[in-house]
C-alpha cells in the first residue's frame, strides 16, 4: 500500500514526545514542602559541612521575603511551592568504580536517549556527568581528566572533596538574593557538576552534562559551577528530557561561569524538556538563571538549541569584567504547540574594549509565544565597547507570535551599539522553489528553518549539531498548515 | 500636602466653576477617580524605567493662576512662524489669548475647548471623540479631569485647510511654579486635511509642568501633518500625551523636534482602525546639560494592508539624558504588514546616557517587520575629510550632526517650518555656517 499524504498527516498527529518514557527505579523521594528542616534534611542527606548547611539555610531565609516575578511575557499557573518533593535521587546509589556496575535499567534509560555510555567509552568521545532527579549518577572519564588535573565530578562530590575550590566561587556569579529562583536553587538544590580547568590546560574532551528528571512531582533544581583558570580552555556541554506527565514540573538550575583572565569557556545546551501535550497540558517549567564571568582577555560563549518546556524563562548572560573580554550568545528558540518562551541574554560591559555579539533565532508555530528579550549595558568606565545584536523571528501559521524586547544602555560616547531585528515568515517563493525540485512541503521547512538558524548552529560541538538539527525537525513537524 | 492631594482636593471646587455640558462633567468625575486610585507613574512601571517624574512631583505649582497675563506679540514673535499666514491660538497660563490669536469659523473651525465643551452645537462631536482614545492612565485621567481649555480642530468632510494651524502654549508663572493640563481635540473629516504646528513656551524661571493630552482623528482618506516643536526653557518640563485614531487610508505623520526643557516626555500612540493606513513617526533630539527626553511610542496594527514608518535621530551632549521606548504591536488578523522602525543615536558626551528599547509584539505571520538601533559616534575619517578641506571641527562637526539628522527633516512638508527647525539646529549646534542648512 503506498504511503499517502493522509498517512503522514495521522503519523504527525499521533507523533509523540520521543523522550517520554518513565523508567522505573526505586527513586528515595522526599515528602513534599518546604521549611527549614527540609533544608537541613537535604543538607544531611548529602553528607554536607556545616559551612555549607548553613548557606543553604541564608539562601532559604532569603527566598521566603521574595516574591515569585511575573515581569516575563508568559503566562502559567504559578507552582505551588509547598506541593513539590524537592529531592529525589535514584535509590541504589552506590558509588561505582566502573559502568558494569551500574544498574542495568539506568543503562537502558541512557540507551533510549540515545547517549550510550559504554559507547561513549569506547569511541572516547565526550566525559558524560549525568544528572537524573538532580542527583549526579556516573561521570566518566574521570581519570583521563585527572592527569591533566581536570576537577570534573558531581557538585555533591566537589563540595566532599574540594571545598575549599567550591566555597571560593559559589555564588560569586550568581548571589543567592540574585532573583526569586535562584534564591530557591541556592537552599535546595541537590546536585550538579562541577568542573575546574587549572591556569594553562587545554582541556582534550568536551565536557557533557545530561540532566533528565524522572520522578512525578518533584523539581529539579541543579547547580553548575565551571571554573577556567588562567589561559585555559574548556567546552562544556548539557542536554536534557523529562518523561510524559500531564502536571507541570518544575527545573530551576543555576549555572555559573568563571574565566579567569586568558580563559575561553563555551557553554552549550541542547534543552529538550517535555513541552505538554498537543492541548498545551503538562510540560516542564524551566527556570533558569545562568551567568557567567570574564576577567581580563577572557571569553565566554553561550551557545542554546531550545526547543523543549512548556515555559522557558532564561537568559545567559556574560559579565564583562575585564579589559578586552569578550561574550557571544547564539540561540535558537523553537515554540510549537502551546509553549512559551522568553529568552535573550544580558551583557554588561564594565571593562574596557569590551565586545559582544548576540544572535539570536526565533522560530514560533502552532499556538506559542517566543520571546527575545535581551539588555546591552555599557557602564561609564567600559571605552571602546562594541556590541552587535541581530534577532530574527519566524512565524509560522497565524495563532502564534513573536515578541522583541531589547534593552539598550549606554553611558559611554565611545561605545558603538547596533541592534538589528526582523520578523518574517517563510516565503512562498520559497517553498515553491523546494516544491519544484522534488522536495516535500515538510522537508522543504526543515530546510529552511535550518538555513535560517544555521548561524547558530554552526556554533555548536559537533555530535550536538546534528542532533540539534534532528530536534528542530522534530519540533516542527506537523507545524504547516 | 502631596500633589496627588492637591490636584485631587482641588478637583471639586474647579469642577463647580467650568461650564460643561452634562456628559462632560460624568467623563471628568469618573476621571479624577480613576487618578486617585492610580496616580502618577513611578520608576516601577515598566515604560517609566528611565524616566522619574519624583524630583517634579516634589515641587509645590499653582494649579489655576489668577492674574490673567499679557505679553507683547513682539515680544514673542520668534516662537511664531510668522513668515506665512497661519490660524493661531494662543494660550497664556492656560488661558486664551485673543488678541495673540487668529481663530475660525469658516469652513473649519480651529477654536477653543472650552467653547466646544460648552456649546450645543459641539456636542455631537464631543460625545463621538471627547476622551475615547486616550487610554485612562493616571496621566490622562488627570488631564481629563482638569480639562477646560486647549486647542479644538474640526475639519469637515471633503475640506482642506486653506493655512496650517499653530497652537502655541506661553507660560508665563510670574507669582509661583506652574502647573498646566492643556486638552486638545483635532477631528479631521473623510478627505479633509490639515497641517498643525505646536509648540510650548515658558517666559519664565520658574518651574513649569505641563501635563498636555491631544486627540486626533483621521477618518478616511484623511491626510494629517503633525509638527511639534519642542524647545523650551531649562525650568520647563512637559509630558505630551498624544493619541492619533486613523481610518482607512488615512495617513498621519507626526514629527517632533526636542531641543530643549528640563525634561521632556512624549507619549505616542497611533491606533489603526481600517486598511491601508500609513502612520509616520519621527523625531530628531538635540540636547545637552541635564535636559533628559523620553520617547514613549506605539503602533497598533489592527487591519491587515497598513504601513507604519517610525524613525528617531538623538544627538546628546553633556549629561542630558535619551529614552527612546518604540513598540510595534500587530494583531492576529492584521497580515501583510509593513513595519519599520528605527532609532540612532550619537552621545558626544561621556556623560551622556542613551537607553533604547525598540520593541516588537507580532502575532500575524504574513508581515515583515523590523526594527534597528545603534549607538555611535561621527564618523572620524568624515571628520577628516571635512577638516582636510578647511572646515573647522566645530563646523565640520555641525555639518555631521545636520547630516544626521537631516533624513528626518526631508519628510517635513511645511517649508517654513523645515526652515524654522534648520535655524534651531544651527543655534543649537552654535556655528554660523555662512549659508543655510
Amino acid at each position: 500500500m503506498a504511503y499517502t499524504e493522509d498517512d503522514l498527516k495521522k503519523e504527525l498527529e499521533t507523533q509523540e514526545y520521543e523522550y517520554g518514557f518513565y523508567t522505573d527505579i526505586e527513586s528515595d523521594t522526599f515528602p513534599v514542602g518546604l521549611n527549614e528542616d527540609v533544608v537541613r534534611a537535604i543538607s544531611k542527606k548529602k553528607n554536607e559541612p556545616e559551612w555549607m548547611t548553613e548557606w543553604r539555610l541564608e539562601a532559604y531565609r532569603i527566598w521566603e521575603k521574595m516574591e515569585e516575578p511575573d515581569w516575563a511575557n508568559v503566562h502559567y499557573e504559578k507552582p505551588d511551592f509547598q506541593n513539590i518533593s524537592y529531592y529525589s535521587a535514584p535509590n541504589k546509589k552506590p558509588k561505582y568504580d566502573s559502568l558494569d556496575e551500574v544498574d542495568p535499567e539506568l543503562l537502558e534509560t541512557f540507551e533510549k536517549l540515545g547517549i550510550s555510555i559504554d559507547e561513549q567509552k569506547k569511541l572516547a568521545g565526550v566525559a558524560v556527568d549525568v544528572v537524573m532527579d538532580s542527583v549526579s549518577v556516573t561521570t566518566t572519564f574521570k581519570k583521563t581528566l585527572a592527569e591533566k588535573g581536570i576537577i570534573f565530578c558531581s557538585m555533591s562530590e566537589a563540595i566532599q572533596e574540594h571545598p575549599e575550590l567550591v566555597k571560593k566561587y559559589l555564588g560569586t556569579v550568581v548571589p543567592k538574593k540574585d532573583n526569586f529562583y535562584a534564591a530557591l536553587n541556592s537552599a535546595v538544590f541537590s546536585d550538579g557538576s562541577f568542573c575546574y580547568i587549572p591556569k594553562g590546560v587545554k582541556c582534550p574532551m568536551e565536557l557533557s552534562t545530561y540532566f533528565r528528571i524522572n520522578q512525578a512531582g518533584t523539581g529539579q533544581f541543579e547547580r553548575t559551577l565551571v571554573v577556567a583558570d588562567k589561559e585555559s580552555y574548556v567546552s562544556y556541554l548539557e542536554g536534557c528530557t523529562a518523561p510524559q506527565r500531564d502536571e507541570n514540573q518544575l527545573h530551576a538550575a543555576v549555572v555559573e561561569l568563571i574565566a579567569m583572565e586568558d580563559a575561553e569557556i563555551k557553554y552549550s545546551t541542547v534543552q529538550n524538556w517535555y513541552p505538554g501535550n498537543a492541548e498545551g497540558k503538562g510540560g516542564v517549567f524551566n527556570f533558569v538563571t545562568k551567568r557567567g564571568l570574564c576577567e581580563k582577555n577572557a571569553k565566554i560563549s553561550w551557545t542554546q538549541v531550545e526547543t523543549g518546556s512548556a515555559v522557558t524563562w532564561k537568559y545567559p548572560s556574560c559579565v564583562l569584567k575585564g579589559d578586552n573580554s569578550i561574550g557571544e550568545f547564539y540561540s535558537v528558540a523553537v515554540t510549537n504547540k502551546f509553549q512559551q518562551a522568553d529568552t535573550g541574554t544580558k551583557m554588561i560591559h564594565l571593562g574596557k574594549n569590551t565586545k559582544s555579539t548576540i544572535i539570536s533565532k526565533g522560530i514560533s508555530a502552532g499556538n506559542s509565544q517566543n520571546s527575545y528579550r535581551g539588555l546591552v549595558q555599557i557602564s561609564k568606565r567600559a571605552k571602546n565597547a562594541r556590541n552587535f545584536s541581530e534577532c530574527d523571528s519566524l512565524l509560522m501559521g497565524n495563532k502564534c507570535g513573536a515578541h522583541t524586547f531589547p534593552y539598550i544602555e549606554t553611558k559611554n560616547k565611545t561605545a558603538q551599539v547596533e541592534h538589528e531585528a526582523t520578523t518574517s515568515k517563510i516565503g512562498e517563493d520559497q517553498i515553491f522553489y523546494c516544491n519544484q525540485r522534488g522536495i516535500d512541503t515538510e522537508k522543504a521547512i526543515a530546510l529552511i528553518v535550518n538555513g535560517f538558524s544555521k548561524e547558530v548552529l554552526n556554533k555548536l560541538p559537533m555530535e550536538f549539531a546534528v542532533e540539534a538539527q534532528k530536534l528542530l525537525e522534530i519540533s516542527l513537524e506537523g507545524s504547516v498548515g | 500636602m502631596s500633589l496627588k492631594d492637591k490636584l485631587v482636593s482641588s478637583f471639586f471646587a474647579f469642577e463647580e466653576s467650568v461650564d460643561v455640558n452634562a456628559d462632560v462633567h460624568k467623563v471628568r468625575n469618573q476621571a479624577i477617580k480613576n487618578f486617585e486610585e492610580k496616580g502618577f507613574p513611578s520608576k516601577k512601571d515598566e515604560a517609566w524605567k528611565y524616566t522619574s517624574l519624583n524630583a517634579l512631583l516634589k515641587k509645590d505649582y499653582s494649579l489655576f493662576p489668577k492674574k490673567e497675563s499679557d505679553i507683547d506679540y513682539n515680544s514673542v514673535k520668534k516662537y511664531f512662524i510668522h513668515d506665512i499666514d497661519t490660524y493661531t491660538i494662543v494660550f497664556i497660563d492656560g488661558i486664551y489669548s485673543s488678541h495673540l490669536s487668529d481663530t475660525t469659523h469658516d469652513k473649519v473651525d480651529a477654536c477653543l475647548m472650552s467653547a466646544a465643551l460648552s456649546r450645543p452645537k459641539f456636542k455631537p462631536i464631543i460625545d463621538a471623540y471627547f476622551d475615547k482614545i486616550a487610554p485612562k492612565d493616571g496621566l490622562n485621567s488627570l488631564n481629563t479631569a482638569f480639562s477646560k481649555e486647549g486647542a479644538f480642530i474640526n475639519i469637515p468632510d471633503n475640506t482642506v485647510s486653506d493655512k496650517p494651524i499653530q497652537i502655541i502654549n506661553f507660560s508665563t508663572g510670574t507669582e509661583a511654579n506652574l502647573m498646566l493640563q492643556p486638552r486638545n481635540l483635532i477631528v479631521v473629516g473623510e478627505n479633509a486635511q490639515v497641517q498643525i504646528i505646536e509648540r510650548h513656551q515658558s517666559l519664565t524661571d520658574n518651574e513649569v509642568l505641563t501635563n498636555s493630552v491631544t486627540e486626533v482623528f483621521a477618518n478616511k482618506n484623511a491626510i494629517v501633518d503633525y509638527y511639534k516643536i519642542q524647545n523650551d526653557t531649562a525650568s520647563a518640563s512637559l509630558i505630551d500625551n498624544t493619541y492619533f485614531e486613523q481610518k482607512e487610508q488615512s495617513v498621519c505623520s507626526l514629527h517632533t523636534f526636542s531641543f530643549g526643557g528640563k525634561l521632556t516626555r512624549n507619549n505616542l500612540c497611533f491606533y489603526q482602525k481600517g486598511e491601508r493606513i500609513n502612520s509616520i513617526l519621527k523625531g530628531v533630539t538635540l540636547i545637552e546639560d541635564k535636559q533628559h527626553v523620553d520617547h514613549n511610542t506605539m503602533v497598533h496594527h489592527t487591519q491587515p494592508n497598513c504601513e507604519s514608518h517610525q524613525d528617531y535621530k538623538g544627538i546628546y551632549d553633556d549629561k542630558s539624558v535619551g529614552v527612546f521606548n518604540g513598540k510595534v504591536y500587530v494583531d492576529k488578523i492584521a497580515q501583510k504588514i509593513n513595519a519599520f522602525q528605527s532609532n540612532n543615536n550619537i552621545l558626544v558626551s561621556d556623560n551622556a546616557t542613551i537607553n533604547s528599547k525598540p520593541q516588537l509584539e507580532i502575532f500575524a505571520d504574513d508581515v515583515v517587520c523590523s526594527h534597528g538601533c545603534t549607538i555611535g559616534q561621527l564618523d572620524e575619517e568624515a571628520m577628516f575629510y571635512l577638516k582636510s578641506r578647511g572646515i573647522p571641527p566645530k563646523e565640520a562637526q555641525a555639518l555631521l550632526m545636520y547630516a544626521f539628522a537631516n533624513k528626518v527633516l526631508s519628510s517635513v512638508k511645511v517649508p517654513e517650518v523645515k526652515k524654522r527647525i534648520n535655524k534651531l539646529i544651527a543655534n543649537k549646534l552654535n556655528v554660523n555656517l555662512g549659508f543655510d542648512l
